[in-house]
């Protein structure tokens, strides 16, 4: 598989969140609106990426036994990170997104690409797979949070274009679902044709 | 009185799973059949009550007074991944029934939100240890409760004529929302 392939293959084919089903919670959870989704996404791919490259690094030397204990730490440290940064900088998001924001250490796609692919790959693969499928996580809230948005109150990223009697069910936890649904459906039909 | 309020609030009114959006893998992943969501009700009850007794400790006895507070996250995640594995050493040796029961649930807790979110939001809530205990076992049942209920309509949903494009998971995830939509009728009760 050559890096393009291996780049592009997170926003539609094996994207996280429509076709593989992981890191569901962040995903129905703060999608309230674009970007809340998109905050989601890019603090996760920062930790994807920079998890992916320590775990490539250090995949010789750690035993087998106590690999996923280790890359927990790794993880763990990087979301530590994350949490500290967005607290400083970007209070309102980090708000918004609340006990999210430590949960993205029990993300099974962070988890998941550690074990799956950076731990037999070497630090460049791995570096190009943490950012498309991170992006393609990213990819996915924002799409989510916009279809939410719209339907539930009228507007995407903040700019007003529905007016009148809106669904506000949307915004609120089921519709979450719901559109979730339609969405995996619709990308399902994508994914064949 | 109070205790009654955190069981009403975690159980319906703010459920885990269909309000606050914890622990969705397991509800999507383990809701195929009625049986193993209450085994895996069972273990998440056990390992969820533990971890937040342990890590209210770590918080109040370790964190704080070194003012290590940053450091939560991390510990609470090591916390719960040792106690998973240790839980699992001793059921193992002490009740083999019980293991057989709840043990291939038990790798699956670790990155499970819902616990590492509980111990959090225990914390959050400026909860003492006994209020803590009561609200980790009212979520774990609020969580039972809404994966049992969802793998009861998904066994009933298998039978049933689904246009092609929504088998699957999309028709599932639209269920769940009608699920959440049912238990928003709790809102207000406390």
């Amino acid at each position: 598989m050559n890096q393009v392939q291996n780049f592009t293959k997170g926003f539609i084919k094996e994207n996280p969140v429509f076709i593989l089903l992981l890191g569901l919670c962040p995903t129905l959870g703060v999608t309230t609106s674009a970007i809340n989704g998109l905050g989601m996404g890019l603090a996760t791919t920062f930790v994807l990426v920079m998890s992916n490259i320590v775990v490539s690094l250090v995949r010789d030397f750690i035993p087998d036994k106590v690999r996923i204990p280790s890359f927990i730490v790794v993880i763990a440290s990087f979301v530590t990170i994350v949490e500290l940064t967005m607290q400083a900088y970007t209070p309102g998001l980090f708000d918004a997104l609340g006990l999210f924001i430590p949960l993205i250490v029990v993300n099974c796609l962070v988890l998941g690409r550690a074990e799956a692919f950076a731990s037999k790959n070497n630090l460049w693969s791995s570096f190009v797979d943490g950012a498309g499928m991170g992006l393609g996580f990213a990819f996915a809230l924002a799409l989510l949070g916009a279809v939410r948005e719209l339907l539930g109150s009228g507007a995407i990223f903040g700019i007003s274009l529905l007016k009148g009697d809106l669904m506000l069910v949307f915004v609120l936890a089921p519709g979450a679902f719901i559109a979730l649904g339609y969405l995996v459906a619709i990308l399902n039909k994508f994914k064949k044709a | 009185m109070d205790y009654l309020v955190i069981v009403i609030g975690s159980i319906f009114v703010s459920n885990i799973v269909l309000i606050q959006f914890l622990g969705i893998c397991p509800f999507v992943g383990v809701s195929g059949k009625l049986s193993t969501s209450i085994g895996m009700g069972g273990a998440v009850l056990f390992v969820m009550t533990l971890a937040t007794i342990v890590t209210w400790l770590m918080q109040y006895y370790v964190l704080n007074p070194f003012g290590l507070g940053f450091m939560q996250t991390i510990v609470f995640i090591l916390v719960i991944a040792s106690l998973v594995q240790m839980v699992e050493i001793i059921l193992k040796k002490v009740s083999p029934s019980l293991y057989q029961a709840l043990g291939v649930f038990l790798p699956l807790i670790t990155t499970n939100c819902a616990v590492l979110g509980v111990a959090i939001l225990t914390i959050q809530k400026e909860f003492n240890l006994m209020e803590g205990v009561v609200y980790a076992i009212a979520n774990a049942i609020g969580f039972t409760l809404a994966i049992a209920l969802f793998a009861g309509i998904r066994e009933h949903l298998d039978l049933m004529e689904v246009p092609k494009g929504m088998r699957g998971v999309p028709i599932a995830l639209v269920v769940a929302g009608i699920l959440a939509l049912a238990f928003f009728g709790f809102t207000g009760l406390v």
